[in-house]
């Protein structure tokens, strides 16, 4: 007969034996893996606002497909379940669980978007399921501290600020700066890593001005600005207001060295709508090529990239920096897998994606190599300097490295 | 009571039992993602029942619901991770200021009309994130970072887990609002409110104080809809101002036309289409090959119009008729 005593019994020792498994379970492979096929999983807003991004996706999943088509890695073929957020967090809460306790993936790969990546990584980080080089610039994503299961991708926006402080230290000993920035979480880290960069010096910072991006124009920030005597401006905005902060600086005839993040450093739409005359002299950080630039136009990198594009996308991706920049994702990633061998278990992932050692790449600049450690989630820690001459950008002095 | 009336009467009884049957044997047989999803379909289900007093029962159209529901969500986030409240009093004490806002809203609402508050409310949903991200409130809104809440735990005494746990309480939440809100429509209320949508003037003349019905029905809906967002915010342990865009406010809309104007029940078709449609829209697209991944929106539409072309008035419509033709018939 079965008492309320031995059924009791019988549950703490199967659930002895769970535990038990559960140890045992660690040196073993991920969930996801099988002795022929690799499942991770990623969301991406492949529709709502932000669905330019999308593209970022599509290529990865092309990236993946023709590594399979050479036979996978170590005898594993990729399988990328890329599925649609809408960049809306609830749905990207819902789409992980989804592709965690459904499809069963082994982890996840360049997820795109701050709010998304916020929303999932408590429950990523409780579940000890890696989430790798997530895509967004957002400082959130490298803390290995708390987050030890989250590692970040795309250079922060503090990385860009710190390199933009020891340039000008360097160039512009004794510069009085003054700094425009979106009031969101992008500019603040901006305007964090600057002082944190400036240390002691932080009080060259003579004037700050934000603006929020219901403003139609920053012209009454830039004229302030200009009142605080400044001879340098960091511009930290996104693509409508770097445009007018630029123009009216000219207009203004102030006589600043211009910084501008490099969110904003599209010529189509930033620097030709500010004016390419006005726009002459402006500095910025960049880590990729820009396709456009006629410099890169025989580059071994691109032709491979080009050689990708036509094969296994529309073609249209070529020009698009967020296409190769999903190229470049792509890459990275295989990279650590290739690193993990046969020892496919969460552990062993996150201690390989935490392991990259000067990892170059075709759509990266040259002389940019990919490190991580366990201490250091920030993959792309440097940044080529470039300086618009108003036609193109022109890469100038040595790589600068935060 | 004629004999189609007396089928009508016990289907929707049985129909409301089986909701029930389900709902209660969910927790024990689903596993966490598919009771994640079940308590937002519960979510949307309380949103859309909110909405369908306002606009199926009373006709004032609104485009701005998520913003009551932004505020319900980010309300209970504030009060539950500043001050430390229990769900229990943070969401009721959210909802409360969704109503009040609500009521507020009513009043300039009195004056517009038709497709002019369609416009105001619209505005309303489009305001809501940048309001949210404002910098003035970054204190207490956490800014465009959004907001962490820490998960609900089950009290120990009922051996649940979280995701059961936030089941139970979106079921409990969503059983107590239905049966207000039909007692609400089924009653003295809910002829005034359908008296004023049908003819204002004619409902004055009556005695039918036409400014407080609108105003309170205003109030009453924002609450719904704060109680669903309060909800929300526990069920994803997170809010940020994304979560709470223009596209949010257009599903619900969607989601009351579906699921059928001016009816109670029908929200849970609504509330099972705007959650798994465009999952499904997703998953269909998937066939066409990787490059297809502009087709979900597609699909999404085509569905929406077959639908609407099926059952114009909606799910719980298409019920309604299909009941009455079945008693015809058997007579």
């Amino acid at each position: 007969m079965t008492t309320r005593r031995t059924f009791l019994k019988t549950g703490a020792a199967a659930a002895t034996i769970l535990a038990a498994g559960g140890l045992r379970a660690r040196a073993e492979n991920a969930p996801g893996i099988t002795a022929t096929e690799i499942k991770i999983g990623q969301t991406m807003p492949y529709s709502g606002p932000a669905s330019a991004y999308g593209v970022i996706g599509k290529v990865e999943t092309a990236y993946f497909k023709m590594l399979n088509e050479q036979g996978g890695i170590n005898g594993r073929k990729l399988n990328l379940i890329s599925l649609d957020d809408g960049y809306s967090p609830p749905k990207a809460v819902e789409q992980v669980r989804r592709l965690v306790e459904q499809e069963g993936v082994a982890f996840f790969f360049n997820t795109l978007g701050t709010p998304s990546n916020a929303a999932i990584r408590q429950y990523l980080n409780d579940a000890k399921i890696p989430q790798l080089f997530v895509s967004t610039g957002s400082s959130l994503f490298a803390d290995p501290a708390h987050f030890k299961w989250t590692v970040g991708y795309n250079p922060s926006y503090v990385t860009e600020a710190h390199i933009f402080a020891k340039h000008i230290l360097t160039t512009k000993p004794g510069a009085k700066i003054a700094l425009l920035y979106q009031n969101d979480g992008f500019g603040k880290d901006y305007q964090s890593g600057l002082k944190a960069a400036l240390g002691a010096n932080a009080s060259q910072i003579v004037g700050e001005a934000s603006y929020e991006t219901s403003e139609p124009t920053v012209d009454s920030q830039v004229v302030t600005l200009q009142g605080s005597g400044a001879d340098v401006l960091v511009i930290a905005a996104t693509p409508k207001w770097a445009a007018q902060a630029i123009r009216k600086s000219y207009d203004l005839g102030w006589d600043a060295t211009r910084y501008v993040s490099n969110v904003s450093i599209s010529i189509a739409t930033v620097l030709k709508p500010a004016g390419l005359e006005k726009s002459k002299g402006v500095i910025t950080g960049n880590y990729g090529k820009d396709v456009t630039d006629p410099k890169f136009k025989d580059d071994a990198g691109v032709a491979q990239w080009k050689a990708f594009c036509d094969k296994y996308l529309s073609g249209s991706e070529f020009a698009d920096l967020n296409a190769s920049y999903g190229f470049s994702a792509a890459q990275t990633m295989a990279q650590a897998i290739k690193q993990c061998g046969d020892d496919l278990s969460r552990d062993n992932i996150l201690a390989q994606a935490t392991n990259i050692k000067d990892l170059a790449l075709p759509m990266l600049l040259p002389g940019i190599t990919l490190n991580t450690s366990p201490t250091n989630y920030n993959p792309i820690r440097q940044l080529q300097l470039s300086r618009f001459n108003g036609e193109s950008w022109e890469l100038f002095g040595a790589l600068l490295t935060d | 009571m004629a004999p189609e009336d007396r089928l009508e009467i016990w289907v929707s009884r049985a129909g409301w039992t089986l909701a029930v049957v389900v709902a209660l044997a969910a927790p024990l047989s689903m596993n966490g993602y598919h009771l994640y999803q079940a308590t937002q379909v519960l979510i949307y289900m309380i949103a859309l029942i909110g909405l369908n007093l306002l606009t199926g029962y009373n006709g004032q159209i609104s485009l701005g619901h998520g913003a009551f529901f932004a505020i319900g969500g980010y309300g209970a986030a504030i009060l539950s991770s500043r001050f430390g409240l229990p769900f229990w009093a943070a969401i009721p004490l959210a909802s409360s200021v969704c109503f009040v806002a609500g009521f507020l809203f009513g009043f300039p609402a009195l004056k517009l009309g038709g497709l002019y508050l369609a416009l105001a409310t619209f505005a309303l949903a489009v305001a809501a994130p940048q309001i949210l991200s404002y910098k003035g409130f970054d204190a207490w809104t956490g800014g465009a970072q959004g907001l962490q809440i820490v998960k609900l735990q089950a009290p120990a005494w009922t051996h649940l887990d979280p995701d059961q746990w936030i089941f139970v309480v979106a079921l409990a939440a969503a059983a107590l609002l239905v049966w207000v809100a039909l007692n609400l429509v089924r009653g003295r209320i809910g002829r005034a409110l359908v008296a004023i949508r049908d003819h204002g003037l004619a409902a004055e003349t009556m005695g039918v104080d036409a400014a407080l019905y609108k105003t309170t029905a205003f109030g009453v809906s924002a609450l719904y809809a704060g109680v669903a967002g309060g909800l929300s915010a526990f069920a994803v342990g997170f809010v940020s101002p994304e979560s709470f865009g223009l596209a949010l406010s257009l599903a619900f809309l969607v989601g009351v036309v579906v699921g059928g104007l001016a009816s109670v029940g029908g929200a849970i078709f609504g509330a099972l289409f705007i959650e798994f449609v465009p999952n499904y829209a997703d998953r269909l697209s998937m066939q066409f090959g990787e490059s297809a991944k502009a087709l979900p929106g597609a699909i999404y539409g085509l569905l929406l119009i077959a639908i609407m072309g099926i059952a114009p008035a909606g799910v719980a419509g298409l019920a309604r008729a299909l009941v009455r033709r079945a008693s015809r018939l058997s007579l």
